[in-house]
This record gives C-alpha cells, sequence and structure tokens, in this order.
C-alpha cells in the first residue's frame, strides 16, 4: 500500500485528508536539504521530468526546476512560446510527442481548465498540475498549507481569509478544498462581481475586507490581475485598493500573529500596500522556500522515490 | 408502383387519436389505407406484429454540413444516420460554409437530397445575409426553393430591429423564424452552463438567465408582430416560463428541446472529468432547469423534440475543453433516449412522444406528414419498445461519433425507416 495512493497530482479535490498530511509531512523532511552545503540526493537518479508552461511562470516553474535538481532527476522545460504550440501544434501531439521520449513525470501548467485531465486521459506519463485556467493549483495550496503549519503548528481550527479575484482564481479553489479538508474555516473576500456563483456553499463570503480580517489567523492575498478591469469587474484600480486592498490601517484589526501570505506575483499598492507585503506579518518569501520543498515531496511520492530521501 | 402492407402492428397516431391494432397500407407513395382488416391483394407484406407503427418521425433541428464541411458530416451520411435513428425527414439548419442564405445554395441542398439522401431534407434558409446579423436574407427566394423555415441558428440574433423585422418580413412568405436564444454579452467565451458547478471547474460559464432573456424578446416581438417564432433548443427554466406566458396570451411561439437538455445537467462535466463530448450550445444545465424542460414537455409548452445532431471531426474534440467545437451527434441516439429515459421511466406517454417527434413538428412548420391519416406521404417510423441494446457510436451511419451516450444500455429503438413507401433502413443487427 503506497504512501500516496494517486498516480498523478491534479487537483486537491480529490485528495484525502491523509494523503495532504503525507505531502506536507514528507515535505517537512525533504526541507533539510535545502539547507545543506550540498544541496542533491540521488532519490530520483534516472527520472525524467517534463516541465510543460504554456503560461508564464517564473516562481513555479523555477521552484519544480529547483526540486526536480535537489532530487536528482533529469528534467526539461518547456516553455509555449518557444515551442510548437507557436506552430499550431495542438496539446495532444506535443504531449504524444513527449510521451514517445518516455517521460516518467510531466508538470503542466495551462490556461485551459482541465489541460491536465485531458493529459492523464490520453497519456502514459504522471501529471502534475502546475495551475489550469481557473480550476486549481495544487501544489500552490500545498506550498500555503505547510508555511501556515509551520508557523501555526495546526491547520485544524486556523480561520483563513482568502480575498480578491476569487472568481478567476486557481489558488482559491485549491486553497479552499485544501483547508475545508483539513478542518480549518475559510472566508472568502472580494467585490461580488469576482465572487464566483455557488462558492458560499463551500465557505462563508463577505464584501468587507474588515470583517474578513477579523480574528483571521492568515489572510490570504489574490493577484489582481489588471486586465480584469477592461472587463468590468470593477470601476477603477484605485477603488479597488482602496475599498478591497490590504493596507497597514487594516492590518490593526487582524490579530497580533497574523500571517500574510500571497501567491505573487505581487502588485503592490493594488491588493497589497508594500508597507504590508515587507511588513513582520508576512510570510511571503517562507511561501517560495516552502514550494521547492513541497514539490519535492510530490515529485518524491508519484515517481516512487528509492527511500533515502530524507536521509 | 409497389403497394406495402404493415400488417399487425400497434399503430399510434396522435393526430387522428389513433392507439390500436391495424394495419396500414401505403401505395404510390401515400398512405392508403388504415384499418383492422386492409385489402391489400397484390402487396408486399411486412409483418409488424409486437411492433409499433408511427407517422414518420421529422428533426426539426439537424446540421447537414454540406456544402463546406463534408469532413464532418454530408448529405448522405446525415440522412443515414437520420433514417438509423427512426427520422423520415430532416431540417437542415442554414449555417454552413457557404451560409445558406440565398436560393442557389438552397437549390445545391435540395438536388443532393433528392440525389444522395435517404431521408426527406427541408433545408432551413439563413435569416440574415451570413447569419451575421445585420441585412435580412431573400425570404422569398429562399421559400421558392424550397426553405421551410429562417434560422441563424449558432449565431443569436442579437439586435432585437433584425429580429423584428425578420418576424415581420417573414409574415409574407408564411415562414417561422427559428431563433437561437442567448445574448451575446452575457455568453462571452462561455464553456458551459454558469453555476456551481463550472465555478468548481474553473470554466467560463454562460448563465440561464441569457438565453431567457432572449426568449422573453423574441415572445414580445413575435406578438409585436404577429410573426411566427419557433425557440431552438430551450435549456433553461426561465425559457419554458417565458413560452408558456406567451401561448397563454395567444402569441405565436413554439419550442423544441433536446434529449441532452431533457436527460443530463452541468454535472457531467464534471463527472467527466472535462470530457468534451458534454460541450455543446446551449450548455447543459442545472438539475432545476432539467426539471423545468420536462415540466414544459408534460404541459405541452415545448412543442416538439428535436436533436440538435451535431456531427464534428475526432480532431475538434479532442483538444483542450474551451477549445473545443461545441456540439453533439443526436440522430441516432434520440429516439432511444425518449423511449428509454422518457416514456420507459412513466415521464410521457408512447402517443405524447410521437406528437412531440413527428405530430408537432409537422405542424409548427407546416410541413407534410405528421399523421398516418390516409393520403398523408408514405412515412413511417416503426419501433420495437423491447429490443435492448448499447450506443455504440463506432457503428454510427453519421461521420460523427461525439455523444456523450456512448455505453448507455437503451430498450426500446427504431427498427424500421420508410421514406415514400420504400423501406429506407432495417435493423440488421443481432
Amino acid at each position: 500500500m503506497s504512501l500516496f495512493p494517486h498516480r498523478h497530482l491534479l487537483g486537491i479535490e480529490r485528495l484525502q485528508p491523509a494523503d495532504i498530511q503525507v505531502v506536507l509531512d514528507t515535505a517537512d523532511g525533504l526541507k533539510e536539504i535545502l539547507d545543506r552545503p550540498i544541496k542533491k540526493v540521488p532519490t530520483l537518479r534516472g527520472k525524467t521530468v517534463v516541465n510543460l508552461f504554456y503560461e508564464a511562470s517564473t516562481r513555479t516553474r523555477s521552484s519544480f526546476e529547483m526540486a526536480e535538481r535537489v532530487l536528482s532527476a533529469d528534467s526539461l522545460s518547456i516553455a509555449a512560446a518557444t515551442s510548437s504550440a507557436q506552430k499550431g501544434e495542438t496539446l495532444l501531439d506535443t504531449a504524444r510527442n513527449l510521451e514517445a521520449m518516455s517521460p516518467d513525470l510531466l508538470v503542466i501548467r495551462h490556461a485551459s481548465s482541465g489541460a491536465p485531465h485531458f493529459l492523464a486521459r490520453h497519456c502514459r506519463f504522471a501529471v502534475v498540475n502546475a495551475g489550469d485556467g481557473a480550476h486549481e493549483h495544487p501544489t500552490q495550496a500545498l506550498l500555503d498549507a505547510l508555511t501556515l503549519r509551520q508557523r501555526k503548528g495546526r491547520l485544524k481550527g486556523l480561520r483563513v481569509a482568502i480575498v480578491g479575484d476569487i472568481l478567476h482564481s486557481r489558488v482559491a479553489r485549491s486553497n479552499l478544498w485544501l483547508l475545508s479538508k483539513m478542518g480549518a474555516e475559510a472566508v472568502l473576500c472580494g467585490p461580488p462581481t469576482l465572487i464566483p456563483p455557488g462558492i458560499e456553499a463551500l465557505a462563508r463570503v463577505t464584501h468587507r475586507i474588515e470583517e474578513a480580517i477579523e480574528g483571521a489567523d492568515a489572510v490570504m492575498m489574490l493577484r489582481l490581475q489588471l486586465e480584469r478591469m477592461a472587463g468590468g469587474f470593477f470601476p477603477t484600480i484605485r477603488e479597488y485598493h482602496a475599498r478591497f486592498g490590504l493596507t497597514g490601517e487594516r492590518m490593526k484589526r487582524a490579530k497580533k500573529d497574523v500571517l500574510i501570505l500571497h501567491p505573487g506575483p505581487v502588485n503592490r499598492g493594488v491588493e497589497i500596500a508594500s508597507e504590508v507585503a515587507d511588513g513582520p506579518f508576512s510570510v511571503i518569501l517562507d511561501q517560495v522556500t516552502n514550494g521547492v520543498a513541497v514539490r519535492m515531496a510530490i515529485l518524491y511520492l508519484l515517481l516512487g522515490g528509492s527511500g533515502e530521501a530524507a536521509a | 408502383m409497389s403497394r406495402l402492407l404493415l400488417k399487425g402492428g400497434r399503430v399510434v397516431d396522435p393526430a387522428r387519436k389513433v392507439d390500436a391494432v391495424l394495419d396500414v397500407l401505403l401505395a404510390e407513395g401515400v398512405v392508403e389505407a388504415v384499418g383492422k382488416k386492409v385489402n391489400a391483394r397484390g402487396a408486399q407484406v411486412l409483418d409488424v406484429k409486437g411492433l409499433v407503427v408511427c407517422p414518420g418521425f421529422i428533426d426539426l433541428h439537424t446540421h447537414l454540413r454540406e456544402p463546406g464541411r463534408e469532413d464532418k458530416e454530408t448529405i448522405a451520411s446525415g440522412t443515414r444516420a437520420a433514417a438509423a435513428g427512426g427520422f423520415t425527414a430532416v431540417c437542415a439548419m442554414p449555417n454552413t460554409e457557404p451560409v445558406n442564405d440565398h436560393a442557389g445554395v438552397t437549390r445545391l441542398i435540395v438536388g443532393k437530397a433528392k440525389a444522395e439522401g435517404a431521408v426527406r431534407v427541408y433545408p432551413i434558409g439563413a435569416i440574415t445575409r451570413g447569419s451575421r446579423g445585420e441585412e435580412l436574407a431573400e425570404y422569398g427566394d429562399l421559400r421558392e426553393a424550397g426553405c421551410v423555415a429562417v434560422s441563424d441558428d449558432g449565431r443569436p440574433v442579437a439586435s432585437a430591429r433584425v429580429m423584428r423585422r425578420a418576424l415581420e418580413y417573414a409574415k409574407a412568405f408564411g415562414l417561422t423564424v427559428i431563433d437561437h436564444c442567448e445574448e451575446p454579452s452575457l455568453a462571452d467565451q462561455a464553456a458551459m452552463n454558469e453555476g456551481p458547478v463550472s465555478t468548481l471547474l474553473g470554466l467560463r460559464g454562460a448563465p440561464a438567465a441569457g438565453e431567457a432573456i432572449m426568449v422573453e424578446r423574441d415572445v414580445l416581438l413575435a406578438e409585436l408582430t404577429g410573426g411566427k417564432v419557433h425557440i431552438a433548443h430551450a435549456s433553461a427554466a426561465a425559457s419554458v416560463d417565458a413560452v408558456r406566458r406567451g401561448k397563454a396570451r395567444g402569441v405565436r411561439v413554439s419550442a423544441e428541446a433536446t434529449p441532452h437538455h431533457l436527460l443530463l445537467t452541468d454535472q457531467l462535466v464534471k463527472d467527466s472529468e472535462y470530457d468534451t463530448a458534454t460541450k455543446m450550445n446551449p450548455p447543459l444545465r442545472s438539475e432545476a432547469d432539467r426539471q423545468g424542460l420536462l415540466q414544459g414537455l408534460r404541459d405541452g409548452t415545448i412543442d416538439c423534440i428535436a436533436t440538435d445532431h451535431a456531427p464534428h471531426t475526432v480532431d475538434d474534440k479532442t483538444v483542450e475543453y474551451d477549445h473545443a467545437a461545441f456540439g453533439i451527434v443526436g440522430l441516432e441516439t434520440a429516439v432511444a433516449l425518449c423511449l428509454d429515459r422518457l416514456v420507459g421511466e412513466g415521464l410521457l406517454d408512447l402517443p405524447r412522444l410521437v406528437a412531440l417527434l413527428s405530430t408537432n413538428p409537422a405542424r409548427v412548420l407546416g410541413l407534410p406528414g405528421g399523421t398516418l391519416a390516409p393520403g398523408s406521404p408514405a412515412d413511417v417510423t416503426v419501433l420495437d419498445l423491447a429490443r435492448k441494446r448499447p450506443v455504440e457510436p463506432a457503428r454510427f451511419e453519421s461521420k460523427g461519433r461525439n455523444t456523450p451516450f456512448a455505453g448507455w444500455q437503451l430498450k426500446g429503438w427504431p427498427v424500421m425507416t420508410i421514406v415514400d413507401g420504400r423501406v429506407v433502413w432495417k435493423d440488421a443487427r443481432k
């Protein structure tokens, strides 16, 4: 019986609480490798990983690459801008061609929700979802959880506010699943135009950021994609920041030991004021470090490492 | 010309309130007699004991794809699919390439159908040139060439002014305007129904209200103009409600629903993990919408069941969900789905289903048929209510394999299709 009984990581929704526990525990164990003078273990030697990124990404892609290198997997990264997608090749053709080179695992980031499921259905390799449309971004939720657990010692019973553009956010969806599975309480906040229908069945929704922050153990700020303004979701950036932004003034209502998370990249002065992003409650850079550890854990668990990982 | 006697079947002809074991004699392309003991000396006899004999089924909403997209379907393959699905006639939507917006295209379709078609083909002309929603097409010419209605199906008529003019102008030629109702500004880039399921899947949704808004508008415009409007593939409960209120006021409005909207909901998009066979326009809606459609079916608000048969190539569907083509094939599954899931489950009785598939489609567009009254066209659909088999896309006559019903085990299938007195399809499966 495997510790992690899944062939792919397509989303948090289908994971059991015990699966999440295993990923976080494994990441905790592997994280120590990153503090060693020689940051490399032979765990995934001989395994091949392809990182296929159809959307721009700095953090997630470099985090996966780092995790692959530390575990000694052979990896190759493809950005859609330089690939055959530019020449009109279909996603399936690209994947089938990669499959012919026998990779063990493929990490995919794609603007279309469900693209990882599509590849999982049609190809032999294991698939890790590195963000699909507005659907899920499971490794982000896992690294957020690892960060919360390190700082708070638990997930159960925590109150976490998720603030911003919930409608278009895969980070919000993955976190919502994860928090509810682990017994934490999520509160969603944003303008009504950016709250998707039916989400209130999964979490409490408020349109007042003060209410969301009050009593929260952690506040997750979401990136506001500036092109949403053209879609008429809100009138101006100025009003957005004034009504829904996380400012130093609003932080006064928060618990004294509140944590501020942000998946990046940050729009300073839009969803979050610089003084908060850089302030004492911010764990934004911890998230980045934990991102590598969580991705190491996922690769290890899916590729059936040799067992010497935590050695 | 040969004479054909269908002997000993259960004849269901809702137009004449007939449901009894009778013989049906077809001769010279028409129904010659229906009765207990028909004298049919010299006729070829088909024993249909234990089977149901109905006036031929008419599909108001078929995409034959020819001319222009013969890789998806042709008039030959599409009409073979119709025959194999128990349809004796199909109405061909005009969104071909080029669009059927002038008599030349109509004549091409009519000519091809005569030469290669397995069943009758009634072309539908475009409401506007190129279905662009701007200038009206030439309805007089279209009618003369053989069009039985006009529609910009797939492209809702966004402008209320254009829709008003279409409803007015069509009156001169007795044409019904069939509208694909969807307010475009509410459906921008949508891949499915908007609701809790689209939220979880992270797919862009189109709200049911976007359809109902345009149905309300069309009902009001039909009332204003005295024109005749037919609502294509109603999918929202609020649309049914709008039609119901319009009918109560005496507005000349009719509506159709598809088997997939009657049987499936948007939950299937999630349960199938983004299977593109669940993607169509209008999209699968909520359970409340589905119940609203069933209610409309039972109380007569919805007049017809139509397939919206929309064949696509494998390549069109084997892509990311939001890039996949809209639509599923329906001709070879519709009747069995209705027999199993609507009649079999007790939601409708058989005469009512026959009315929805034959009598009413004929009445809505003023087409020949829809009854077995003597003198009617010799178009007959024969059903075997006991026949059980699975839906097998690999054996479809259609070029399209895009169906969410693959593998469904269904009871009750068409087994013979007769057009103009000739058997054009007979179930040869064991």
